[in-house]
């Protein structure tokens, strides 16, 4: 496959940043987007230009570092997957691919196609836990029996990655998908009950102090969710920050 | 200098209660004035800086990644071990204990094993009491299923992602100490060099990876927990970042590297199509309960295979060669891992292979399928020879026990498993060896730790599946946390550690001298032009067997490799911001000596164990054969500036409480 590549390149977190064009071949249907992306790059060290900086790291599809937007969308144009599992078969020889990173106020570039999401973390800092000492002298496991339809639940909100694709395809940057899958798992848990309104207060406020946007319900970011992290969560972090609100 | 593994005395029932009664302990007040830093935070180094936090240290946590929730053990997949024996089916801290050391290949330490039987069980208690969503049976008890070597399930899981969700909790623990301040966070941030002052570990020179600023940082220990080092062979199923270079700096500062040539190849993973490829991906072990893996009896069908003229589902049942179940009858498709990575390569090298470069075998869910489905049949009163009925109940059950695998596959290789059987082959997944450590986990640098993958203690030559998160949380929530006390306990009085010292600064201008002469280095070739040569050197003499003369070929090869990097490197962008092919580069140097002496370690290591497998070692129905009379010893490596020139330390391995046996699994 031949491509036209349009990608945003962007120094540091201060510089204009433009979209710039190159030109590939040789690509075969079976690779990965980023290892696309690899080939251009040996391409371009080869020939002693600045390669395209880009997030990735475990390349199946589970440690969230990929993030590419990809032709307007979170990830491109294959659904429930992250971009390090979108494989070029979905693309046609001769396409044009508009390549640019994840753009949110709260998350500022770093360099090219790189950007700075240690606002999640900081959201997780403020309550994304329960206070439990590591000290291993816990009751035994088995003496919290939990609904198995309850620890399902749980665990598909726990399967959120934090890769931000809900944040970069919402037209308000708005993070509550992230945020109430972390909010959810732990409402669902008899574990997590006990700080639960803590938890819901102190994270949805760290969530607006680091500028994201607010929910309009579109669904955008279901859609674009790599995991399929459903808007379920955000109904209930909803109600619990409701509840927890008239406390 | 002699190895001392501190093992204490006694009985290996009670070594590690009465180790715990008897060390220096430190009052809260005196915590607040320590420092730890730990460098790595997956489950090994994430477990221990939370609990480090919480016992009252204070902790400096650094990780390459952007968010230590992206540590690589978030993609492990099938499980942890526990000996909790919920399901009553016998199991025990002994048998667990027994089953690891025997799947080791008897070349783990006994205390070190049995510690981790023992904690095995709080292990469960501390993840569920944290959140982690384990799958449950309908009355709201724990699940277990069995893993490969074992004849018990005590697999504890969470679907397809018990590694992302162990990881996850673990990262909550420290977001709370983060949120306290008891951790202070380095993210994107790389290790590239231990401090040494009057022979203890006191701090680390890190490279901020975004402004590429070079940073000092002191403590009163450093502990180590960054992972294996698959990535030498380029291919693995390692994440892209994954490394060696804190491992092997500490190794070249005067840590012993344990026996580097124990390396897992694991079976079940998407098999390579090109050379393009920048990564492999695993299927779960877990697979192997249900998946029957099989290739064609007849080389002749195998051959139209390849070339498309046939497809799987149109062999007949009789014409099929389930190896695993005719080999080795007792433990079928769930031999260890080891074994299973042989018998595959072994009907692939005799022509069986079934993808186009005639390196896969297939994992074959059909009977998994069939057997679900009419059980579902059965349950729900319904007509249990309607096929149609059977293959969409049966299809359901699998579902839910392996979707999110299932799914993973399909978008890689863009074939359908539930309708056409998997194509699977062996690759390189974890590193059994690494840094030597005692008992209480220390290194041969006094104050310097290492857990998790990157220590080499508990999985002998060859580990078991659903051990690997078990021994990184054990290190981190349970060993580490009582051993790293002991040794701090004669630190109270030392007070903050200056950064301002001549070791720092020559600590410092070593970093900056190797990063000047990878920057201004007027080469042609990129750094993974570098890898993937060395990758291939790996993996075709040093690979799933060796043999003396592909061994000193390889030594000699990588050699020069290395020295051809230093010369044709090029590197572009500055150092001074983030430059992505700057820290592959560190890392890749680090590769080009390590895999030298991975190398000759294989070489000296006349026996073939575990994942070590020497061709000229084996049995006549091609099996690894032990020399226990002479290599029943760890390999601990002493740097001595060029890898080939490391001299060997040998500690004894001193089975008491376990016979040594010829394994088998048939």
């Amino acid at each position: 496959m031949n491509l036209t590549l349009k990608i945003w390149r962007q120094k540091n977190a201060k510089d204009k940043g433009q979209m710039v064009d190159y030109k590939i071949g040789g690509i075969e249907p079976d690779m990965s987007f980023l290892e696309m992306l690899d080939v251009l790059n040996n391409e371009l060290v080869e020939k002693g230009d600045d390669p395209v900086a880009f997030d990735h790291d475990c390349r199946e599809g589970i440690c969230g570092m990929c993030s590419l937007f990809i032709n307007g969308e979170a990830h491109g144009p294959d659904r429930g997957i992250t971009t390090c599992q979108l494989h070029m078969r979905k693309f046609k020889d001769g396409d044009t691919i508009y390549i640019e990173p994840f753009r949110a106020k709260a998350f500022p570039v770093i360099k090219d196609l790189v950007v700075d999401r240690s606002s999640f973390d900081r959201i997780q800092h403020a309550g994304g836990f329960i206070s439990v000492n590591t000290s291993g002298n816990t009751q035994d496991a088995n003496n919290i029996p939990i609904k198995k339809h309850d620890a399902d639940r749980a665990f598909d909100a726990a399967t959120c990655i934090g890769c931000g694709a809900c944040v970069a395809s919402c037209k308000n940057s708005s993070a509550m998908l992230f945020v109430s899958a972390k909010v959810s798992q732990f409402a669902l848990l008899p574990q997590g009950r006990v700080e639960a309104t803590e938890r819901v207060l102190n994270m949805v406020e760290a969530m607006d102090q680091e500028g994201f946007g607010n929910c309009t319900n579109t669904g955008a970011c279901e859609v674009e969710c790599p995991k399929g992290i459903s808007l379920e969560n955000i109904a209930r972090m909803n109600r619990e920050y409701l509840a927890a609100s008239v406390k | 200098m002699a190895l001392d593994n501190k093992i204490p005395q006694g009985p290996i029932a009670s070594k590690w209660t009465d180790y715990k009664n008897h060390i220096n302990l430190i009052n809260p007040a005196n915590k607040r004035n320590i420092d730890v830093i730990i460098v790595g935070t997956g489950l090994a180094g994430g477990s221990a800086a939370a609990t480090l936090a919480e016992l009252g240290y204070n902790v400096k946590a650094f990780c390459y990644q952007d968010s230590p929730r992206r540590a690589h053990s978030i993609a492990a997949q099938g499980g942890i071990n526990a000996a909790k024996n919920y399901q009553g089916d016998g199991d025990s801290i002994y048998r667990l204990f027994y089953e690891t050391v025997k799947g080791g290949d008897y070349r783990s330490r006994e205390a070190n094993v049995h510690r981790l039987a023992e904690v095995s069980v709080n292990i469960i208690d501390q993840c569920v009491a944290q959140g982690v969503p384990l799958a449950r049976e309908y009355g709201g008890l724990l699940d277990n299923r069995s893993f490969g070597g074992t004849q018990v399930s005590r697999t504890f899981y969470a679907k397809g992602q018990t590694g992302q969700q162990l990881l996850l909790g673990a990262y909550s623990a420290m977001n709370r100490q983060i949120g306290r301040g008891k951790i202070k966070m380095y993210n994107r941030h790389e290790m590239l060099d231990v401090v040494i002052v009057n022979g203890k570990a006191r701090g680390i020179i890190a490279r901020n990876l975004v402004t590429g600023e070079i940073e000092r940082h002191s403590a009163h220990a450093v502990v180590i927990a960054t992972g294996g080092y698959g990535n030498v062979f380029f291919l693995s199923t390692n994440a892209m970042g994954s490394n060696v270079t804190a491992a092997w700096k500490a190794h070249k500062r005067g840590a012993y590297f344990a026996n580097p040539c124990y390396t897992q190849i694991h079976p079940t993973c998407i098999p390579v199509t090109g050379d393009h490829q920048s990564k492999l991906t695993l299927m779960s072990e877990s697979l192997r309960n249900d998946g029957r893996i099989w290739v064609p009896k007849k080389l002749e069908d195998a051959q139209a295979i390849r070339e498309g003229k046939l497809k799987a589902t149109q062999i007949a049942e009789a014409d099929r060669d389930y190896y695993l179940e005719r080999r080795y009858p007792s433990f079928g498709n769930l031999v260890p891992r080891d074994v299973a990575s042989r018998a595959a390569k072994e009907r692939c090298d005799a022509g069986f292979g079934v993808n186009a470069t005639g390196e896969a075998v297939y994992l074959d869910f059909a009977s998994a399928i069939d057997r679900y489905g009419k059980e579902q049949a059965r349950i729900h009163h319904l007509d249990e020879n309607d096929a149609k009925l059977v293959y969409d109940l049966g299809k359901k059950v699998v579902e839910n026990k392996y979707g999110n695998l299932f799914q993973m596959y399909y978008k890689i290789v863009d074939e359908d498993p539930y309708t056409t059987p998997m194509m699977i082959y062996p690759a390189v997944h974890y590193t059994m060896g690494g840094v030597w450590v005692d008992y209480n986990l220390m290194t041969t640098i006094e104050g310097c730790y290492c857990l998790g993958e990157a220590n080499f203690s508990d999985h002998g030559a060859n580990r078991l599946g659903a051990s690997a998160l078990m021994q990184g949380l054990a290190d981190g929530y349970f060993v580490l946390p009582y051993t790293i006390g002991d040794y701090l306990s004669k630190d109270i009085r030392t007070g903050k550690i200056s950064t301002d010292t001549p070791e720092f600064e020559e600590a410092e201008n070593n970093v900056r001298s190797m990063i000047d002469h990878l920057m201004n280095n007027k080469g042609e070739h990129s750094v993974d032009y570098f890898h993937k040569k060395l990758g291939k050197i790996m993996w075709n003499k040093v690979g799933m067997a060796r043999n003396a003369q592909g061994l000193t070929e390889a030594m000699d090869e990588i050699a020069a490799l290395r020295e051809d990097f230093y010369k044709n490197v090029k590197v572009s962008g500055k150092a001074e911001s983030f430059n992505q092919e700057l820290e592959k580069a560190l890392r890749v140097a680090d590769f080009l000596e390590l895999g030298e002496l991975f190398a000759k370690d294989a070489l000296h290591r006349e026996e073939s164990c575990g994942g070590h497998f020497r061709e000229e070692h084996q049995t006549e129905e091609g099996e690894a054969k032990r020399d226990d009379e002479n290599f029943s010893y760890v390999a601990a490596w002493e740097y001595k500036g060029n890898p080939r020139e490391a001299i060997l330390h040998k500690e004894s391995l001193v089975y008491e409480n376990i016979k040594m046996v010829t394994r088998s699994y048939k």
